[in-house]
């Protein structure tokens, strides 16, 4: 260790950036396997969007556990009900989502996506004092509380919307492609990339920049330390919870939106598919959890186009390949 | 006391309640004549082996695993592939039991080796994960599963209803090959359920323990954990596994829904709360209640979600429709872990209603 004098800056942490080449690595390895560059942009630009839709949903679950150490196997509910409550804005204005104007569009799309984030985040208040307050520390009843949460709620989804497929057309601006040469990428995507971006740099600017930012973190590090420090972490924790809960609602939107349709069962399938990334980019961290992200679309994405029969398990190989690579996900941030 | 190894109810009320349990099942085929009551009964048998095998990994271990279905649905799927494939004979039978029960602690050995190593946590969700990418692949893989419609299948000769062995005339009752076929159910889980007891009473069993405890400690002890509960999750994949043929060859069927779905999941944890974590004579109880609630309590439902539509009332039609069941199970569910954590059989134990 070397000496350090008062005036010094304090060394710099070591930047770990294997993560972030590799996303990199398996977009140039894919070129040659799939040939054609125009099929590969496509792709790549599918798996992008993609990406950020599924980091979206995931980055919640991730903050909840890394400060509070909480597993919330509910989390897929959240996503649902995003969906479902935009359905309720969606529909009475489809008149104006028919409009081929972006403007018009987007004045129906942002309400119903931030109502969706408020009820979703308010459900997030309501299932963290009445599910995990009582079980607080305990991680066993922790996932047994919010699984079975997620039974309830999916459960009364299937009761007050029925279990039928709603659709959710796209608006019609957000309909078709950009299309430079022989490269089609689609408008919606381009959409979701920029709004998946946009999340992930406000979740790094708050989490690095501001105050609130500094005391999650160090919350993460050590609760007790803060809570001497006479931070109320508890409210802290609430915060982070609803905020994680109403990301997943967008998230839910978006996917709808994506898919073009709302399941009630759309949550379990989600669930695993975030618990993959989750895992990938190592509990609690956010950057992690966008790289996962974008490795778990990516090898949807390619591996559906190059072995469509892979393309069941090719979650489950990732995550396998990765863990053996990295025991505690890419990042692993806690110590626990 | 040998037979269950040291480890009694410990409670009068329990053992009445579990001696009643296990009279009535054995004596089903006499006491209660008809189909339902026979498949309702060997549906508690097979469960209860079911959920003893998930209580030596929830109870004992405090791992949550959401891959006990997997096991199971291996175990139907290898006795029905083997019995669909190669014709209603013993041979098949054996088959799928020799291809069935190792590939099932494989995959456990290789889900606990590379999961139970890393965070304890890691192992629930992962699990999960697994699970539901088998829950595809089975029914993706149609030309071998059968895919969403699953495989029918004969039983060998002497386990069809068709077959008598002792004809009414003799003592007033028709034993045939349906009854020989629920006694078989009834004797191999029983005789599981007694191994498990075996297993959680021995050395081994209190090592489980004290990783549950306290795994840093186990460990401090000199106790390799990851050996103990990859041990642990095997033996419960083999366990889920057997209960998985023996369902299937009940049914004479092997599906997603009867055997893969995570709704059977959710059925197998809610069990063993209700039941009591830790307790394996739990799982007999929470298999007998959940079952019997399940198979009458809806017919319940829909009576009184048609009344309460009939009397024109919001909603409540809605929530009270039979497929609505899930709905208050989970509820049910989330009461149990939050004001009965050590569920019936640990209420029973502590003396009756008291706080334990």
């Amino acid at each position: 260790m070397t000496e350090l004098a008062a005036t010094d800056p304090l060394p710099k942490p070591k930047r770990d950036i294997a993560p972030i080449l590799l996303p990199i690595a398996l977009a140039l390895v894919t070129i040659p396997l799939i040939g054609s560059p125009s099929t590969w942009l496509t792709l790549t630009a599918a798996s992008l969007a993609m990406g950020m839709m599924i980091f979206i949903m995931a980055s919640g679950l991730t903050l909840v556990f890394g400060l509070m150490d909480v597993l919330n196997f509910g989390h897929g509910a959240f996503i649902a009900v995003g969906a479902y409550v935009a359905t309720l804005v969606l529909a009475p204005f489809a008149a104006s989502m028919q409009a081929d104007s972006l403007w018009m569009n987007l004045a129906v799309l942002a309400p119903a996506a931030l109502l969706s984030m408020a009820v979703s985040g308010a459900l997030g208040l309501i299932v963290e004092r009445v599910l995990i307050l009582p079980v607080y520390g305990q991680h066993l009843k922790q996932i047994l509380m919010t699984t079975g949460g997620l039974i309830v709620a999916e459960q009364t989804m299937y009761a007050l919307w029925g279990p039928q497929i709603i659709p959710v057309p796209l608006p019609t601006s957000l309909r078709g492609s950009f299309i430079f040469g022989d490269v089609a990428i689609a408008k919606y995507r381009v959409l979701a990339m920029l709004i998946g971006l946009a999340v992930f740099v406000a979740i790094q600017l708050v989490l690095n920049r501001t105050k609130l930012g500094l005391l999650i973190r160090a919350g993460v590090e050590n609760r007790e330390m803060v809570e001497a420090l006479g931070y109320r972490i508890r409210r802290l924790f609430l915060g982070v919870f609803m905020t994680g809960s109403a990301l997943a609602g967008l998230g839910g939107v978006m996917w709808a939106l994506y898919r073009e349709q709302v399941h009630a069962s759309m949550s379990d399938e989600l669930t695993v598919l975030i618990f993959v990334v989750v895992i990938i980019g190592g509990l609690g961290s956010i950057g992690g959890c966008f790289i996962g992200a974008i490795l778990v679309a990516m090898v949807a994405n390619y591996g559906g186009f190059l072995v469509p029969k892979l393309a069941l398990v090719s979650n489950i190989l990732l995550m396998v390949a990765i863990l053996m690579w990295r025991p505690r996900g890419l990042y692993a941030v806690t110590s626990r | 006391m040998m037979l269950l190894s040291g480890d009694p109810p410990r409670s009068r009320v329990l053992t009445l309640v579990l001696v009643v349990i296990i009279l009535a099942l054995a004596a089903t085929p006499f006491l209660f004549p008809g189909a339902k009551a026979l498949n309702v009964a060997a549906k508690i048998c097979v469960f209860a082996a079911l959920v003893a095998s998930y209580d030596l990994l929830l109870g004992y271990t405090g791992s949550v695993s959401f891959a006990h279905t997997m096991f199971y649905g291996i175990g139907s799927y290898a006795i029905a592939i083997a019995l669909y494939g190669m014709g209603p004979n013993w041979a098949a039978v054996a088959t799928g039991i020799v291809v069935g029960l190792p590939l099932a602690a494989l995959l456990a050995l290789a889900i606990g080796l590379f999961s139970l190593r890393v965070a304890a946590i890691f192992f629930a969700m992962i699990t999960l994960a697994v699970a539901s990418a088998f829950q595809v692949l089975a029914s993706q893989l149609s030309w071998l599963t059968g895919g969403e419609d699953g495989r029918s299948f004969q039983l060998p000769e002497l386990l069809r209803p068709g077959t008598v062995l002792i004809s009414k005339s003799l003592f007033g009752f028709e034993v045939n090959g349906r009854i020989l076929t629920f006694y078989l159910v009834f004797a191999v889980s029983a005789l599981m359920i007694l191994a498990l007891l075996r297993v959680v009473n021995s050395p081994f069993g209190r090592v489980l323990q004290a990783i549950r405890e306290n795994r840093f400690r186990a460990e401090a002890l000199g106790f390799r954990t990851v050996f103990h509960l990859t041990y642990a999750n095997c033996l419960a994949a083999l366990v889920a596994a057997s209960a998985g043929i023996l369902n299937a060859l009940w049914l004479r069927y092997a599906g997603p829904d009867t055997s893969l779905s995570f709704s059977i999941m959710l059925d197998i944890l809610l069990m063993v709360v209700i039941g009591g974590m830790g307790t394996i004579y739990g799982a007999i109880i929470g298999a007998t209640i959940f079952i019997l609630a399940q198979n009458y309590l809806q017919s319940l439902m829909g009576v009184a979600s048609k009344a309460a539509s009939e009397a024109g009332l919001p909603l409540l039609p809605g929530l009270l429709h039979p497929d609505r069941w899930l709905l208050w199970l989970g509820l049910l569910f989330i009461a149990s872990v939050y004001f009965f954590p050590t569920g019936v059989v640990g209420r029973l134990r502590s003396g009756g209603g008291t706080k334990p």
